[in-house]
């Protein structure tokens, strides 16, 4: 009996020889090797972003999908990694970017017109391969047309990313890749930040606008689901048991209007 | 061989048989198993001029009519090319300086390397022989390769013998003997003048008396004995090899689909780079050239402003390479993907392609270093990107020394692989550039902005100045914060002069709109931090874009 298990292993394997490496050898797909998103608020609640896999971060307007976007972009392109982003609405700011500390010479960026064009440039790149970072655009895309996106679409990229060291990570309004996502965030925003020099109330702030600043943003992330391995130091954790954590983070204003003639407020 | 080991041979003669068959099958492989005999003249008469071993033994005769080298079946006619003879004998010289610098340039199909020295580099004679051999195997060429330590004698011995021949000192006029005399270049006259005599061979003609030949024949005569006794002495007058690597093919019917095309541009591009390869060369840039064909019909163009203007009479493309390269499959997709995006106007009739060459790339690999993106097949990704957005679409951003808003300009994506050279950035917050020391908000992210492009026109309402309500993109919403005016201008001395008051402002939308249109995104998803101002130029409201 173990001999004819044993000729038949072997027939399999030389089956598969050339397409399988080792058909029978146990693959933790769950055991990521995974990076710093740059925020480690994010990092301490997801345990960074997954090499190898899917990260889909998703939230409405102004949630702080692109800031996240730009924190991760900006560590990779400082460990000298080549980055791209496929700009699914052509929304992309290099000047924000630039001051997010993005390495902008590390970055190829694909301004796409459509869904269409989108889907092709990331199958094309998953192809090409030698990305550290692949980042696709779709937050700015309405959520019907993200909705008639085709699953397979979402798998083909998942399987395309698999024992690769590249992260592909997918921006968008609304959750669309199910399954195939490894890493599931969303992200919220909380209410803006602003500060004065004057003594008035926030209240007021449209009565004096030009003594108000914008200093940053807060962001609620939560974690919806994620299929890494926990690396907490007493063994196996059961999976997904970390989704529905959330965890508060902020932004800070990029101030280059400073430099700019500012209008001396007048208080009224 | 130990008879080799006692002398100093000098001199390598590579000779290409029948040159301008082999230069005309060279650009076209498959015609090697064939056979081919090589038409020329004026038109309508067109005479046999060349023909290759399969042709003669066929029945093709040297100066047949066209006409009649078309009677005999399986035979391939072709025209004489002198554009491909000018490649060949190109290709040639590359093959002598792949082995020596000092060359001669005997004759377009034959040249004579110097070759004293290289036993340390490429070993014995017989191994240089060797390697010539299969470098011009590789080259596209089949060459009959004599090695002497007379300059002469290894010229005819190569004209003469097929293969390989290693011609000791000493052994000259034996090894010469059997040559016939034909293979020493004499006139005519004097070569009938020998076949009368019944001299025949080399042996024949170096076993007559001298002076009594001299009396007979004159100096010419005198020479040829000499060159049969392989006693001739002369000097190797030296070339220098060229570094302009083109290759041109004439069509006989002109081509207008791509995929023809590309099967042409794939075989010039296998010789370009054989070449190169020989030379240990590479290719930083290659310039494509068409010379398009003269049509009625399709010389005029017409442009945007409507008015025809006559067309082009050639195409030209440069295609930039981000590192040299010498894989020719890589870059046929490379040209494919270009003629695609901008195929020529009219049908093509001569190709030119040449390749600005370069030294390879040389890059050492750590086995504990990440494996960094292969330029290669980078550029081919870039290129099929391209194809999908526009060039104009694809790139590295880079920002412009400007103040006027969002400037950059999109440049090649050449990524650095090692992180050494990627300068240590700062992020730019409020807190950063004000200077303040805050431990707390070090780890902070940037706020990120998205832009809207094209820029979307709104309408502000104001209340004490102050923008209250906003409508944009089909959307109605009221204004709870707003931080401002922030004005910038520049560029008056310019016609695109700009002067804009900016806002930041935290805008709640109205969920009526969305539920009126569906086209309207769910417009309370849409709430959020928006960059708006006033352009006093255009005396109008605009959306920047928003915080994200």
């Amino acid at each position: 009996m173990a001999a004819n298990l044993a000729t038949l292993r072997s027939k399999v394997e030389l089956a598969l020889a050339g397409r399988v490496a080792a058909p029978f050898t146990y693959r933790d797909r769950h055991a990521l090797e995974t990076v710093s998103s740059g925020i480690a608020e994010i990092d301490s609640l997801a345990g960074g972003l997954p090499r190898g896999a899917l990260t889909e971060i998703f939230g409405p307007a102004c949630s702080g999908r692109t800031s996240l976007l730009l924190s991760a972009l900006a560590a990779r392109t400082a460990h000298a990694e080549a980055c791209a982003l496929i700009d699914g609405c052509d929304a992309f700011d290099p000047h924000s970017a630039e001051a997010a500390g993005v390495e902008l010479k590390q970055l190829l960026w694909v301004r796409c017109r459509n869904i269409d064009q989108t889907l092709r440039a990331t199958d094309l790149l998953l192809q090409g391969g030698g990305f550290g970072f692949i980042a696709l655009d779709l937050s700015d895309v309405r959520a019907e047309v993200l909705r008639h996106v085709p699953l397979d679409a979402w798998f083909r990229f998942r399987r395309a990313v698999e024992d690769t060291p590249t992260i592909l990570v997918v921006l968008e309004p609304e959750s669309n890749a199910k399954t195939c996502a490894s890493l599931v965030l969303r992200m919220e925003a909380e209410p803006a930040r602003w500060s004065t020099t004057l003594e008035t109330h926030a209240a007021e702030i449209c009565r004096y606008p030009s003594s108000w600043l914008f200093d940053g943003l807060g962001i609620r992330a939560e974690l919806l689901r994620s299929r890494m391995q926990s690396s907490a130091p007493n063994g196996f954790q059961k999976h997904f048991d970390s989704a529905g954590r959330s965890e508060i983070f902020e932004t800070n204003a990029m101030r280059d209007y400073l430099s700019i003639a500012r209008i001396e407020p007048t208080l009224k | 061989m130990p008879l080799l080991k006692k002398v100093s041979m000098a001199f390598a003669s590579i000779h290409v048989p029948n040159f301008l068959v082999q230069a005309v099958m060279r650009a076209e492989p498959a015609l090697r198993a064939r056979a081919v005999v090589l038409v020329d003249g004026t038109p309508p008469i067109w005479n046999v001029v060349a023909a290759n071993e399969a042709a003669l033994q066929a029945g093709v005769e040297l100066g047949m009519a066209k006409s009649q080298a078309a009677q005999f079946r399986n035979v391939e006619i072709r025209h004489r090319s002198r554009l491909q003879e000018k490649s060949a004998h190109a290709a040639l010289l590359d093959l002598g300086a792949s082995i020596s610098p000092r060359m001669e340039d005997t004759a377009p199909d034959t040249i004579i390397l110097d070759i004293a020295g290289l036993s340390s580099l490429f070993g014995n004679e017989e191994n240089i022989a060797a390697q010539l051999l299969q470098r011009a195997s590789g080259l596209g060429l089949i060459t009959h390769i004599a090695v002497s330590s007379n300059l002469e004698v290894a010229l005819h011995a190569a004209r003469g013998f097929a293969g390989i021949t290693l011609i000791p000192s000493g052994e000259e006029a034996k090894r010469l003997g059997p040559l016939p005399v034909r293979a020493l270049l004499p006139s005519t006259e004097i070569l009938e003048t020998l076949e009368r005599w019944g001299v025949r061979n080399c042996a024949a003609l170096a076993a007559l008396p001298l002076l009594q030949l001299s009396e007979r024949l004159g100096q010419e005569g005198v020479r040829l004995h000499e060159l049969a006794r392989g006693t001739s002495l002369r000097s190797i007058v030296l070339a220098e090899p060229g570094v302009h690597f083109e290759e041109e093919m004439a069509l006989d019917f002109a081509v207008a689909e791509l995929e023809p095309l590309a099967f042409l541009l794939g075989r010039l591009l296998d010789q370009l780079f054989a070449r190169l390869e020989a030379r240990a060369l590479a290719a930083c840039a290659i310039r494509l050239r068409f010379d398009l064909e003269d049509s009625f019909e399709k010389d005029f163009q017409v442009l945007d402003d409507k008015s025809p203007r006559l067309a082009a009479k050639t195409y030209e493309k440069v295609l930039g390479l981000p590192v040299p390269m010498r894989n020719s499959k890589m870059l046929l997709k490379l040209l494919r993907l270009q003629l695609q995006a901008d195929p020529p106007h009219a049908s093509i009739v001569k190709i030119t392609l040449s390749a600005e060459p370069a030294r390879p790339r040389a890059a050492q690999g750590g086995l504990f270093l990440p494996s960094c993106l292969d330029p290669e097949k980078l550029e081919l990704t870039i290129g099929r990107l391209a194809n999908l957005v526009g060039t104009s679409n694809i790139g590295s951003p880079e920002l412009i020394d400007t103040h006027r808003p969002g400037e950059f300009r999109m440049k090649r994506f050449v990524p650095a692989n090692d992180e050494s050279k990627i300068p240590q950035k700062r992020v730019i917050t409020a807190t950063a550039q004000a200077g303040q020391e805050d431990t707390s908000t070090s780890s902070r992210a940037a706020s990120a902005f998205r832009i809207f492009r094209p820029e979307v026109q709104a309408k502000v309402e104001l209340q004490d100045d102050c923008p209250a309500r906003i409508y944009f993109r089909g959307m109605r919403g009221k204004i709870v914060s707003a931080s401002g005016p922030w004005r910038t201008s520049g560029d008056w001395w310019r016609e695109d002069a700009w002067q804009q008051d900016e806002w930041e402002v935290d805008i709640r939308f109205d969920a009526s709109a969305s539920r009126r249109n569906e086209r309207i995104p769910n417009s309370r998803a849409q709430d959020g931090l928006y960059r708006i101002y006033y352009d006093s130029i255009r005396t109008a409201w605009f959306a920047r874009g928003r915080y994200d």
